[in-house]
This record gives structure tokens, sequence and C-alpha cells, in this order.
């Protein structure tokens, strides 16, 4: 089963709920998939196993076949590639940041003068804490391919356990390459004009990708207008977490909810159970 | 003219805050939001919309049923699993590369605009507004980005402002990078907190590749004043101004439910306070 905890807004506390149920039930998986900021280790301090490079698709030109005909700058959808073509040579310029690697210049060239090349754009990195199998996404500075990371991240998401999501924030496509295939949704905000707002443009990206989802309230006082909007939408209010000077002290040092506060551990149980009986 | 931008790396440092009092704060500016999939600075400006545009993000690919005879070419070449078994073109996966049009046979496969949402010149009581709405789910934020920050300018050369505002993305991913070039200076709100230092880290690396000028806001600074000395010490040593720092206040969210900006719903010291640490940016 695949649970992802997503908010549109960010800063609400989707990392805490995520690293917090990973740490209340049995045979947990975590995937970090905030890939430009993850911070989901920084909670978990797990045991490094190994680190695999995510690399994507580039062009490589075959200075023996290329004409300099520049048909591939002309069908390139992202403008990565510009062709100068002088009297008797000529050059092929790529923007490896542009590229999508989609690979229709190598497939399509008349020349069959491009070849696959392969460009690092960041990092995946697997380990464990206790019975917990962490895994985070991690692009490099100054890379855009984030949702590739995250696709790479997922792909050792295990069946058989259940695999807690740390999704970015936003409502674009990294978020939704976060989110799409889970089972469920968590969508984490705060009673805020700004945690609603996001709250629900982060419902309309769960509607379309068709992942059921229910809401936690962090930084819970006064809910009246998330609970309004919950309510009109038939979205379940799971859990609040009130605003404790202490939980944000100790957040600040990295310490996880449910190991400040162990109480909320069974909540969080109660929580995943709920899930389950959901998805039966 | 001078263009300033708030980031954060971390979301929910307070970027949006801070920029709302940037604009009650500066005069002659032009305020443009580029957090465009999750925008906020517009429920505290409250920018009455002048004109208002369709995005084109890109291109999408339509399979004409009529002429299709499933053959499959599509599905093999696209390299973003795009094609759905019955040969449909699934929305939120096509990134809009069009080689499925070049490859299919009987040219079954249309290539159509991608609407990708709106984007609006407001003007708000602080002066003109450029923002935008994302659709749901679409691509290429950073080229949304890019598109306002041109028309911001734009306005700027225009009115003859001095200042563009621009209230970044949370991240360093592909809009906070549209959101960064070429700007005077970028002004990092971060918090004291292993996440947000973590976060502002990776901002700290982004600017020096883009050659940018940083300043960092320590905001909620005493949920962990020790961490927040000894980032503020760290930052100077490595020649990163700190500008200030700004304590975890309920009076700011109370601002920010009251929809207004901060400078704006209190005239009490920290106001004063937070006026006197902008005006350091200037």
């Amino acid at each position: 089963m695949i649970v992802s905890v997503a908010s549109g807004k960010g800063g609400t506390g989707k990392t805490t709920v995520a690293v917090s149920l990973a740490l209340s039930i049995e045979n947990s998986q975590i995937i970090d998939c905030d890939v430009e900021e993850p911070n989901v280790s920084l909670f978990l301090n797990p045991e490094i196993e190994e680190k695999i490079e995510v690399k994507t698709l580039i062009p490589e030109v075959d200075k023996n076949k290329c004409n300099y005909c520049g048909f591939c700058s002309q069908i390139c959808a992202y403008n990565a590639l510009s062709v100068i073509k002088l009297d008797s040579h000529g050059d092929v310029l790529l923007f490896p940041h542009l590229c999508h690697g989609c690979g229709g210049c190598i497939l399509l060239c008349p020349e069959n003068g491009m070849k696959t090349g392969y460009r690092t754009v960041g990092e995946i990195t697997r380990g464990y804490k206790e019975n917990i199998e962490f895994i985070e996404g991690r692009i490099n500075i100054s890379e855009v391919l984030a949702p590739k990371v995250i696709e790479e991240a997922k792909k050792l998401i295990k069946p058989d356990k259940i695999a807690i999501i740390d999704a970015p924030p936003g409502t674009s496509c990294p978020a939704v390459a976060a989110i799409k295939g889970s089972n469920f949704c968590l969508l984490v905000t705060e009673p805020t004009p700004f945690g609603l707002h996001d709250l629900e443009l982060a419902y309309e990206v769960t509607k379309a990708v068709k992942v059921p989802v229910a809401v936690i309230i962090n930084k819970s006082e006064n809910d009246k207008i998330i609970e309004d909007f919950c309510e009109k939408n038939n979205i379940p209010v799971l859990m609040k977490i009130p605003f404790q000077r202490k939980i944000a002290e100790l957040y600040s040092k990295g310490v996880p909810l449910v190991s400040a506060i162990p109480e909320y551990k069974e909540k969080f149980q109660s929580l995943i159970n709920f899930i389950k009986g959901i998805e039966k | 003219m001078k263009q300033i931008l708030v980031i954060s790396g971390k979301g929910g440092t307070g970027k949006t805050f801070f920029s709302g009092c940037l604009a009650v704060l500066l005069q002659k500016k032009v305020i443009v939001d580029c957090d465009v999939d999750a925008a906020n600075l517009h429920l505290i400006l409250h920018p009455e919309v002048e004109q208002s545009f369709e995005f084109i993000g890109g291109k999408i690919a339509f399979i004409d049923k009529e002429k299709c005879t499933n053959c499959g070419a599509c599905k093999e070449v696209c390299k973003f699993e795009a094609i759905t078994e019955d040969f449909q073109v699934d929305e939120l996966s096509c990134e809009g590369c069009t080689i499925c049009h070049y490859v299919c046979p009987v040219t079954a496969i249309i290539l159509k605009d991608r609407i990708s949402g709106s984007y609006f010149i407001s003007k708000t009581e602080y002066g003109k507004m450029v923002h935008a709405r994302l659709g749901i789910a679409q691509e290429n934020s950073g080229k949304l980005v890019t598109k306002l920050r041109e028309i911001a300018k734009e306005i700027a050369e225009l009115e003859s402002a001095d200042f563009i505002i621009i209230d970044g993305p949370p991240g360093v991913g592909c809009p906070v990078m549209a959101a960064m070039t070429g700007v005077d200076l970028a002004v990092a709100i971060t918090e004291p907190s292993v996440a947000g230092i973590h976060d502002l880290k990776r901002i700290i690396e982004l600017t020096k590749h883009f050659n940018i000028q940083l300043k960092v806001i320590i905001n909620k600074y005493d949920l962990n004043s020790q961490m927040s000395s000894k980032l503020a010490e760290e930052l100077e040593n490595s020649g990163i101004e700190v500008i200030g720092m700004i304590p975890f206040s309920e009076e700011i969210l109370e601002s920010v439910k009251a929809c207004m900006p901060y400078l704006k719903f209190s005239k009490d010291k920290l106001a004063k306070d937070i006026e006197k640490l902008a005006s350091k940016i200037i």
C-alpha cells in the first residue's frame, strides 16, 4: 500500500507526518520525494547502504555522420538543440538543462547521426533506520528534471510494505509525479487562509490523479475554515496536531513528533488502520 | 531599477509575509508572485485584475481515433509512458515532446497548444501586481515565471519604477531558477530548524551557481535562539550578510488570518523593527 503525504503549501508539516507515520507502524518504507529539498533524513538519521545515480538520456552527436541539416533542432520541442551550418562544416549545440530526454532527435535524425548518451541529474539514497527502509531522491543543484528523480525513487517501492511518500509542495509536475499511483493521500494543512487556499489546490491535484484523500490539520486551533471546506467536499479530517511551542522547538532540532510525544504513535497507528479499512 | 527576489528553499518560512511587508514599505515598485503553482500573495494584497491572459505551456498530443490503427508506434517511442493501453494520451504524463506525432505512420496524432494556466496584470493599493495561476497538474512553471517577470519588467520600465519585488516559489527547481535569473538581490527567509538550514544551504549553492548576491533573514528565530545565533555566525563567516532576525509572533499569524500585510495590519514595535530590517536591503 502506498500512502503519500502532500500539502500544496510548504511548511505545513508534511515531513513531520510522513516520518511519524513511518515510525509508528510495522513494515514501513519511507520515500522522500521532495527531491529539491529532501528533509526526511534529518529526522530519521538512517544508516546509508547505497547511493544510486539518477541519469537522464541526452543525445550525443556523431560528427562523422552529422551533416548539420538542422532537423533535430527543428523538432526539439524544448529548444535544447541548436545547429550551426557553415560551408563545409558546422556544429550542434546541446543545452542539456533544457533537454527532457525524449530521445526524439536520436530516433528521427535522417543521417542516424545521434547516439544515446547519459547525464547525471540527481541521486537516490537507500538505507535503514531499524526496520524502516529509507529512500531519498535528491536532485542536483541547477537541474530541473525533478519528476525523473521522483520516478526513479518510486521504483524502489516494495509492494509488500506500507510505503509512505513525502511529497514536494506545489501542484505542478513534481507534486503530481510524487502523488500519482498512491492508494491514499494525506493532505497536511494549517488553519490559515494560505493553508486553505493551497489545500484546495492540492485537493484538485489528488482528484486529477484519482487518489482518495483525508486531511490532517497541523498547528490546529480555530480550524473552522478548514473544517468547512472538508465538510463541503466530504473529506475526513483524521487528525489535529495543535500548535505547541514545545513541538516547534523539538522539530527545530530534528526530533520526530512521535519520539517527542509518544502518545501520537497510537494516533498514527489508527490513522493507518483507517486507511487500510478504506482500502478494503 | 532593482529586482529583489524573496526565497527560502523550505516552504512556510515566511516568504509571502515578507514580500507583503516589502510591498507596503517600498515606493514605486511592481510586485510579482512567482510561486505560480501555490500562489498566496494575492490573498493579502487583494489585486484587482485589469488584464488576464491564457498561458500556453507547450504542446500536447491528441490521437484522432478515426485515423488511428492501434499500431503502437507512438507508445513504443514515448519515453514518458503517456500513451495508454487503448491508445489515448494521458495528459498528466505527456510532456509535449511531439515525437509520437512524427512517428505515427497514418498522421493520426495532432499537436495542440496546451493551455496550462492564466496570468494577470492587476492593480493593488500598493502598486501594480503581476501574478498567475498554473493549471492543476500542469508543467512548465519555469516558463510561466519567466513570462511574469518579462511583463513585470515592461511595466516597471513604463512606470519608471525603482523596484520589482518577486515573491519566489519554494524549492530549488525550475521555477526557482526562472525566478532567480538576473535579479539584483535574493533575500532568503529561513528559520532555525535542521530542515530550514539544510534547505537554505541548497539555496546558497544555487545563488552561487547563478552568481546572485544573497542576504538572509532568520524568521521565528526564538524557536531556537541558540541555533539562530550559530547560523548567523556561520553565515557571516562565509560572507553572507544576515540582515536581521524576526521572532515567532502570534501577531504575524493574526495578520495572515486577517489577509493583510503585516506592516498594514500593525504599527507595533515589531512592525517598526521589520521596517528597519527591510530598509537594510535597499
